[in-house]
């Protein structure tokens, strides 16, 4: 095993039904495709780009992953996409068609649930069908199919501060979906919950992803979370924001807890690692010019 | 004390409900107790003496109050020259009633008839106050409502209201008394207009500020849900703030009433002003401040209700219940410096 995984490479080598997998999605559309994204913002009269020459496409039911620094521009991508924040150059175009401003073909989950707090969960849930122009009567019975999908039925009439954070974050996730959004950005959504819960979000996160004709842009800082979840992993670079590399995860699927242990898995974290943390930059911490203030005997270490 | 370590003063926890029930009782009981001290115990203040028999003082009449300095100065006479002695009782000035005789003055001064054929009665003068509140304030909301919203939803509206409505709050609304006068005759429309002005300019700076504290978030995820335009405000900024703005509008209620006093001495004296002038005229303070304190129970108990109907109306907002709603939502914010200094009507 040893000798596998310090193979550089090793990550490379996908597994014959994954290399087949990844030659089907080839053949699928592109949904989303940025060309040539920039992003300056200015900070003392200084010009600051965020990130230059973002170009990549994203084929339809694709999972993908964007990790990187904190700096790397990864939340501002997923904002341009969603058209919450402007490009400073280049374009995002969804179907073909150019975004240009926000809109329910994508749907977004944001890390702080943004729940709407005077709705209840059914409502929360109804309200993108209701901007659509929906019947309300068909609006309700749509949120109660998509509040049974994500296991909360029986919560459709409490309120938001009712529920505990992967429950949010679950009705979030339906309210996004109701909408039938042709792209789900996610930026760093299970990013306040805690370890447990999140484990538990993310597999109900790839059944609903199974189930649903949706195509997923999934923002995190979590290389595990981004090696479980994804079919690509766009890796960022900071100072500029860049693609690093575009990864293809040769962890086969269905994925299961069990496989963090696979070749394919330690393979692919120790890349992103490379990327996420490389080695040179791992410093000798500096000794503190600091007294003692214990007895002489008194070692901790 | 150090074996039980409790929490006696409510520094880190909220008190158990019983107490608090306690101190709020505590809170209205402590200056009762204080004015029954002054009232009730004869060698506490009590600055006169009631002549009750005038002896051969020749200017002293029964029912005569005289400084005790006074008293004393003409007994010694009195007694110098062998004349009958006065007597007297110790009593407060006029000006400060008993307890018992406001209490019972809350009674009796709504069966009193007035003493004028065409003087109203004290539920009249009430009603008309109560009218004059609401007409003011119903007709400040019917414009600082909307106006707040749209400053605090597009910065555009805020930038070319806000500014000259900024200036216009420091305008006393009082000043405008002889202006409103003259131009809206000596009735109730220039009374109407005090109140108008004294809330309207408010109303306007401290809604738009609330609404434009709805949370960024809300409004970019109802985005991505496909909402724009008057759907946004009507279905998200309107709801995220309504609350908000709703204990807005109980502070600015409490503060239309601190106007009425100088709306209703414009042009014609009207309403429970009148009332209560024409009492201190007759010199019945028990009557003063009686009505004095009406004015307090019908703002503090109009606000309770106001409070617990949000309760209700506001479902979501349920976890911070009742009055500390107004603690908590603090409007110490650019648009009203002045606005920490309303406590509850007069």
């Amino acid at each position: 095993m040893s000798a596998r995984t310090s193979d550089p490479e090793a990550y490379l080598r996908q597994p014959a039904g994954v290399a087949e997998r990844f030659e089907r999605i080839r053949q699928r559309p592109v949904i989303l495709s940025v060309r040539h994204l920039s992003k300056d913002f200015e900070s003392d009269g200084h010009r600051r780009p965020v990130f230059e020459g973002l170009t990549l496409d994203i084929h339809r039911r694709e999972f993908i992953c964007a990790i990187g620094p904190s700096g790397c521009g990864k939340s501002t991508l997923a904002r341009i996409v969603a058209g919450l924040d402007e490009a400073s150059g280049g374009e995002v175009l969804l179907d073909g068609a150019l975004v240009t401003g926000p809109g329910p073909d994508r749907g977004m989950v944001f890390q702080g649930y943004t729940l709407f707090p005077w709705l209840t969960v059914k409502a929360n849930v109804m309200f993108g069908l209701e901007m659509g122009g929906q019947a309300p009567a068909i609006a309700e019975q749509e949120a109660r199919q998509w509040l049974d999908m994500v296991g909360l039925g029986k919560f459709e009439n409490a309120y938001p501060h009712e529920l505990s954070g992967g429950m949010k974050q679950r009705v979030a996730i339906a309210r996004a979906l109701a909408n039938g959004p042709r792209i789900l950005i996610m930026d760093e959504p299970f990013g306040a919950l805690d370890a447990q819960t999140r484990a538990q979000m993310q597999g109900y996160l790839l059944q609903i992803w199974r189930k649903v004709d949706v195509t997923i842009l999934f923002i995190t800082h979590d290389l595990d979370e981004a090696a479980y979840l994804s079919d690509r992993i766009l890796v960022m670079g900071a100072n500029p924001g860049r693609v690093v590399e575009f990864i293809e995860n040769p962890v086969p699927r269905p994925r299961s807890a069990e496989q963090f242990q696979s070749p394919e898995f330690l393979a692919l974290k120790r890349r992103l690692e490379e990327h996420i943390h490389p080695p040179m930059e791992v410093e000798e911490v500096d000794l503190l010019p600091m007294v003692k203030l214990t007895h002489a005997d008194d070692e901790v270490e | 004390m150090a074996t039980a370590h409790r929490d006696w003063l409510g520094l880190k926890a909220e008190l158990p409900r019983k107490r608090r029930t306690q101190l709020t009782l505590l809170s209205f009981l402590l200056p009762l107790g204080l004015w029954c001290v002054v009232s009730y115990v004869p060698w506490i203040w009590h600055p006169l003496v009631r002549i009750t028999s005038p002896g051969e003082v020749d200017y002293f009449t029964e029912d005569l109050d005289v400084p005790r300095g006074d008293f004393t100065s003409e007994c010694a006479k009195a007694r110098a020259a062998g004349q009958t002695l006065p007597e007297g009782v110790r009593v407060n000035p006029v000006y400060l009633p008993p307890p018992h005789a406001v209490a019972r003055a809350f009674v009796t001064a709504f069966q009193t008839p007035p003493r004028l054929p065409n003087e109203p009665w004290l539920h009249q003068s009430l009603g008309h106050s109560i009218r004059t509140i609401v007409w003011g304030f119903v007709a400040s909301s019917l414009l600082g409502l909307p106006l707040g919203i749209l400053c605090g939803t597009y910065r555009f509206a805020a930038r070319l209201q806000e500014p000259f409505i900024e200036f216009f709050r420091y305008l006393p609304a009082p000043a405008f008394g002889a202006l409103c006068v003259a131009v809206l005759g000596i009735d109730d429309a220039p009374k109407v207009a005090i109140i108008f002005v004294g809330t309207f300019f408010q109303q306007v700076l401290v809604i738009s500020n609330t609404v434009r504290k709805v949370d960024p978030a809300l409004i970019e995820a109802s985005q991505t849900l496909g909402a724009r335009g008057w759907k946004l405000v009507r279905r998200v900024i309107i709801p995220a703030s309504v609350s908000d703005i709703y204990t807005d509008m109980r502070i600015l209620l409490g503060w239309a009433w601190t106007y009425l006093i100088v709306a209703e001495v414009v042009g014609t004296m009207s309403g429970i002003t009148y009332f209560i002038n024409q009492q201190a005229r007759y010199r019945n303070f028990d009557n003063v401040y009686a009505a004095i304190a009406m004015i307090g129970i019908i703002g503090f108990s109009s606000d309770l209700f106001l409070a617990w109907l949000g309760s209700v109306l506001f479902p979501w907002k349920r976890k911070s219940r009742g009055t500390s709603g107004i603690a908590k939502h603090s409007l110490s914010t650019s648009a009203s410096p002045s606005l920490e200094a309303t406590v509850q009507t007069p």
